[in-house]
């Protein structure tokens, strides 16, 4: 990859005003795409997907999902394609094959036939990037969202109450720290008696 | 290196293997779900680890090649993960023990020179947390519970004591991977680890059993009678279809 400059921009730069819409259309295009465990999730919701670049125009973009306006831009004589980084929640968790795919499938349905999906395993997920509607979709869906900043010492000791997603009282019990899939625990209310799962700080 | 990387990748594999036998034979629901949740996660760092080993490897070597088609004197595990499940008990007993040392391990992985390796370790670490806070509260849990649970969860502390010590004591690659600035000191988390099994045992009031002959060979593939059937179960079907994928 040639890089001729480094800087960065914002979308108020005409210069690459087209790419920033083909960047604004890949985001919104990647909002279609679940977490295939929780559905009700999309990708960004979850945090897994780490940047995005696109090459258009001999001119490269990339952007993070912290801040999809400002990119880090540059020359390049790559032909055009979009490069995305998506990072798997737990070692083992089989959903990250299939979130893969199915980003593929989402940018080509746009017209996107280029993409690669490439995995990162640094810096690690956290539910620290799980965004504020997708914390208040997974409440909606029923699953308790994660309650704090994910720190080892608290996985190790944390006893933290989790609010009942139905009744959202804090009276609550841990029957299992292993839920359905690796990234929940299951809980039950003790005043309104519904077991529920939680989205664990991780 | 490729000793190293093999040597983390199978502690993992097989005792991921192991837990996987107690899919659907859980005494509870829960402690299934647990149990195979914790497989799930060693199994993926296993190929992680595995993944990465091959790609150093070249040739066209794959994960599979390196989980499927080695036989027993290649596997570096060390002995504590291929013994019997037994009772739960002596799983949790397996577990916790393991767990501890795994812990301190991957925290400081952490630290590796090796960029790739300090990745993964930053990531099992955290699943690795949620397993020793698992283990720590059953081991608790039956130490301090009825006189049944107590008496059991004493002997396979007992039984597997012995296992210890391999977990502690580091074989040549991995003093080299030391050396390199790439591997765990294992000294330097001793202390750690032996601290956090005393304070559980203490607290599940259970007696520590006392130091004395070690096992040891697991990490130079001098391998229990056990490793060779866990094998014969994992790879028949890679060896009955070679190059099946799914
Ligand atoms: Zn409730």
């Amino acid at each position: 990859m040639v890089t001729v400059s480094d800087r960065h921009i914002d979308a108020a730069n005409v210069q690459y005003g087209a790419q920033m819409k083909t960047l604004e259309r890949i985001w919104e295009a990647l909002e279609n795409v679940s977490d295939p465990e929780i559905p009700v999730l999309s990708v960004l919701d979850l945090g897994v997907v780490r940047s995005v670049t696109l090459c258009q125009d001999n001119i490269e973009l990339t952007a993070e999902p912290e801040n999809k306006q400002l990119c880090h831009g540059a020359s390049t004589d790559q032909p055009s394609s979009v490069t995305i980084q998506i990072t798997p929640t737990y070692t083992g968790c089989p959903a990250i094959g299939m979130m893969a795919a199915n980003i593929r499938i989402e940018l080509l349905a746009h017209g996107f036939d280029k993409v690669l999906v490439l995995e990162v395993l640094t810096p690690a997920w956290t539910t620290d990037w799980m965004t504020a509607s997708g914390k208040q979709k997974l409440l909606a869906y029923g699953i308790a969202p994660p309650q704090n900043k994910a720190r080892i010492e608290k996985m190790l000791f944390d006893e933290t109450a989790v609010p009942c997603p139905q009744c959202a009282s804090e009276n609550t019990a841990c029957i299992s720290e292993f839920g359905s899939t690796a990234c929940k625990s299951l809980y039950r209310c003790l005043d309104c008696r519904e077991p529920f799962d939680y989205f664990k700080c991780h | 290196m490729q000793q190293y990387l093999l040597h983390i990748a199978d502690n993992a594999l097989i005792l991921g293997h192991r837990l996987s036998e107690w899919c659907g034979h859980g005494p509870a629901l829960e402690i299934d779900m647990a149990m195979t949740n914790i497989s799930l996660d060693l199994i993926g760092q296993a190929r992680n680890m595995y993944q990465y080993a091959a790609t150093l490897e070249g040739d066209g070597k794959t994960e599979d090649d390196l989980a499927y088609l080695r036989d027993v004197p290649e596997f570096r595990n060390v002995l504590l993960v291929e013994q019997v499940n037994g009772d739960f008990a002596n799983t949790i007993a397996r577990q916790f023990l393991f767990d501890t040392y795994h812990y301190f391990f991957q925290q400081q992985l952490c630290e590796s020179q090796d960029p790739q390796l300090a990745a993964m370790a930053e990531k099992s670490l955290k699943e690795v947390a949620y397993h020793l806070r698992w283990t720590s509260e059953w081991v608790i849990r039956l130490g301090d519970g009825t006189i049944e649970s107590k008496a059991r969860i004493q002997r396979a502390f007992q039984d597997l004591w012995s296992f210890r010590g391999e977990l502690l004591t580091p074989a040549l690659y991995e003093t080299e991977a030391v050396a390199a600035g790439v591997g765990v000191d294992l000294g330097a988390i001793k202390t750690a680890v032996e601290q956090k099994i005393f304070n559980v045992l203490d607290e599940a009031t259970l007696v520590r059993p006392t130091d004395g002959w070690m096992h040891a060979g697991g990490k130079t593939g001098r391998h229990s009678e056990h490793l060779g059937f866990i094998l014969a179960e994992m790879q028949f079907l890679q060896r009955a279809y070679p190059n099946a994928a799914w």
